[in-house]
C-alpha cells in the first residue's frame, strides 16, 4: 500500500527509528539523572547509560569508547574539530586544506579561521564531485597542519577517496578530519581502516534523535587533541564542557547500534530503489545526474531535470512528496546551491536539480509513485517553459542577452 | 514557507499558457528575467490595430510557483484592456492579489517588467516610440 506522504529528504534529517524512541523514554522521565552526578544512583545510572552509548556509538565507526566526545550535532563537532585543531596546533602551523563543496558548518568555520589569522586553502572539485589528489598534495605547505575533507557529500551523496587522502595527509604529517555525518550509518565507516584522525557525525541522519553528534578524537598514532570551543565543567574529557545530553545520547548509541546490524541490508535495498528511480527519471529527455555516481552513497541521486525550475517543478508534488532543490529561490540572494556551482554546472541547471535522500522507511511503492509524479510534472512544466521551446527550436540560450536581474 | 491558495490554483490552472506568433506586427513579446537567476518569463500580446485592445495574451515561464502564478495572473489581467490600461497594472497589485510574500516580490516586479517590455516591442514595430521606464526598485 503507498504511504503518503512521501519522505525522501533523509539527507535533511531521518525520522527517528521507533526503537530509538523506545530506548531513550526512561532517561527522560525515572532515569533523568545528571551523568556528572557522582553520588548517587541517579547519576551512576545515566553514566551507565552513556557509557553503554558511547561503545555502540564507537563500535559502529571502529573506535574506542573513549575516543567519542559527545556534542550538541555536527555543527559543533565540525566546529569543535577545526576551531580546536587551530588553536591547539598553532605551534606547528596555521595552514589548513578543505574544499569548496564542503557543508557549511565546515566552509563557514575555515572563514572564521581566517579571520584569526589562519591560511585555507579550498579545494576546487572535479566535475564529477571528486577532489584531485594532485590538487591537494600540491596544496601541502609547511605550515599545514589539517586536511578537512567530507566523507560523503550531502546534496550529491559522492563519496571523496577518503583512504588516498588520509594516506596523503600521515606521509606530510598532517591531521585528516572529515565531516562524515552523511556516510556514518550509510556505509561502513572505520577509522582505524580509514585512517581518520578526527570525525564529525550526528545521531539525527541515523535515524536517531536531533541535538546530538559526536566527534571522534584519535588517541593513539597519533594522539590528537583539541582544543575546548566551550568553557565549563570539563566534561567529556575536557574536550566539551556541558552537561550530557543523555537521553539523546541513549537515543544515539541504539541508532548507532542498529545501523551497524542493518546498514548492509539497508544499503542493498536502498541502493536498488536509488537505482530504479534514477533509470526512471534518466528516461526523461535532458535529465542528467550531477556528481560521480561510481563512489557515491548508495540512498542518495542528485539529478537536474534542464529548462524546468527545481522550486517551481517541486511545488507539484510537495503536499505528497518531500524534496528538495537545488535551486534556492526562496532565499534573499537567489543563489542556487554552491555545490552544484562547484561541479561547473551553470546556474540554470544547478536550478532544474532535485536532491533525493532515501531512507530506512522509503518503499518500493513510494519510489513508483515518486517517478510517476515527477515525470507528469517535470513534462507539464516544460510546456510552460520559455527555455524549454527555445530548446526545442534549437535556439542557444547562451547567445541570448539576458536582462540579470 | 506556504504558497497562497490563489498561487496553487493559478499553478495548477495556469491561464493562457501558449505562443502567440511574434513575427506578427499585432504581437507584442517581452522577455524578462535570466536562466541563471531561476525565473524567465516571456509574455506576450496580440493587440487589435483598430482599437487598440490587447485581444489576447500568452506566458510561458520557468521558475518557481509564484513566478508562474504571476505571470498567468498577468495575462488575465491583459486581455480586455487597452495597452494604455496595461500600462497600469502594477506589481504591487499583482503582489495582493497573490498574496505573495516578501520574499517572492521579485516575481511580481519581473511579470510587471515581462508587461512592459511586451508593449514596447508592440510600439516599436508599428513605429511608435519607445517607453522610457524607470528601473524598477526591487530585483
Amino acid at each position: 500500500m503507498l504511504k503518503l506522504p512521501v519522505y525522501l529528504d533523509n539527507n535533511a534529517t531521518t525520522p527517528c527509528d521507533p526503537r530509538v524512541v523506545e530506548a531513550m523514554i526512561p532517561y527522560f522521565t525515572e532515569n533523568f539523572g545528571n551523568a556528572a552526578s557522582r553520588n548517587h544512583p541517579f547519576g551512576w545510572q545515566a553514566e551507565e547509560a552513556v557509557d553503554y552509548a558511547r561503545e555502540q556509538v564507537a563500535k559502529l565507526v571502529g573506535a574506542d569508547p573513549k575516543e567519542i566526545i559527545f556534542t550538541s550535532g555536527a555543527t559543533e563537532a565540525d566546529n569543535l574539530a577545526i576551531k580546536g585543531v587551530f588553536e591547539m596546533y598553532a605551534s606547528k602551523g596555521n595552514h589548513i586544506i578543505t574544499a569548496t563543496t564542503e557543508h557549511k558548518a565546515v566552509l563557514d568555520t575555515c572563514k572564521h579561521i581566517e579571520k584569526l589569522g589562519g591560511e585555507v586553502t579550498y579545494l576546487e572539485v572535479q566535475a564529477d564531485g571528486l577532489i584531485d589528489l594532485n590538487d591537494l598534495e600540491a596544496a601541502i605547505k609547511p605550515n599545514t597542519i589539517l586536511i578537512a575533507i567530507m566523507y560523503g557529500n550531502n546534496e550529491i551523496g559522492v563519496v571523496q577517496p577518503i583512504r588516498q587522502i588520509s594516506a596523503i595527509a600521515k606521509r606530510n604529517g598532517i591531521l585528516f578530519f572529515t565531516d562524515a555525518v552523511q556516510a556514518v550509518g550509510k556505509i561502513p565507516v572505520d577509522v582505524i581502516k580509514d585512517g581518520i584522525d578526527i570525525m564529525a557525525f550526528t545521531a539525527h541522519k541515523m535515524y536517531g534523535p536531533k541535538g546530538v553528534g559526536a566527534l571522534y578524537v584519535r588517541r593513539k598514532n597519533p594522539r590528537v587533541k583539541v582544543t575546548a570551543q566551550l568553557d565549563g565543567g570539563g566534561h567529556e574529557r575536557g574536550m566539551r564542557s556541558g552537561t550530557l545530553n543523555v537521553p539523546g545520547i541513549v537515543g544515539f548509541g541504539k541508532a548507532a547500534e542498529l545501523a551497524r546490524l542493518e546498514m548492509e541490508h539497508d544499503a542493498k535495498r536502498l541502493g536498488a530503489l536509488r537505482d530504479k528511480l534514477e533509470t526512471e527519471l534518466l528516461k526523461i529527455e535532458e535529465a542528467y545526474v550531477n556528481g560521480n555516481r561510481d563512489y557515491r552513497l548508495p540512498h542518495v541521486a542528485n539529478i537536474s531535470f534542464k529548462h524546468v525550475e527545481g522550486e517551481g517543478l517541486l511545488m507539484g508534488f510537495n503536499k505528497n512528496i518531500a524534496l528538495s532543490s537545488g535551486s534556492a529561490c526562496t532565499s534573499a540572494s537567489l543563489e542556487p546551491s554552491y555545490v552544484l556551482k562547484a561541479l561547473g554546472l551553470g546556474d540554470d541547471l544547478a536550478h532544474s536539480s532535485l536532491r533525493f535522500g532515501l531512507g530506512r522507511f522509503t518503499t518500493e511503492e513510494q519510489i513508483d509513485y515518486t517517478i510517476e509524479q515527477i515525470t507528469k510534472t517535470v513534462l507539464k512544466l516544460r510546456e510552460m517553459s520559455p527555455l524549454w521551446e527555445m530548446y526545442k527550436e534549437g535556439i542557444d540560450l547562451n547567445s541570448i542577452e539576458w536582462a540579470h536581474h | 514557507m506556504a504558497y497562497s491558495d490563489k498561487v496553487i490554483d493559478h499553478y495548477q490552472n495556469p491561464k493562457n499558457v501558449g505562443t502567440l506568433d511574434k513575427s506578427s506586427k499585432n504581437v507584442g513579446t517581452g522577455l524578462v528575467g535570466a536562466p541563471e537567476c531561476g525565473d524567465v518569463m516571456r509574455l506576450q500580446i496580440e493587440v487589435d490595430d483598430f482599437t487598440g485592445v490587447i485581444r489576447d495574451a500568452k506566458f510561458k515561464t520557468f521558475g518557481c510557483g509564484s513566478a508562474i502564478a504571476s505571470s498567468s495572473l498577468a495575462t488575465e489581467w491583459l486581455k480586455g484592456k487597452t495597452v494604455d490600461q496595461a500600462l497600469t497594472i502594477d506589481n504591487m497589485t499583482i503582489v495582493e492579489e497573490l498574496n505573495l510574500p516578501p520574499v517572492k516580490i521579485h516575481c511580481s516586479v519581473l511579470a510587471e517588467d515581462a508587461i512592459k517590455a511586451a508593449i514596447n516591442d508592440y510600439r516599436v514595430k508599428n513605429g511608435m516610440e519607445e517607453i522610457k521606464f524607470e528601473e524598477s526598485v526591487v530585483h
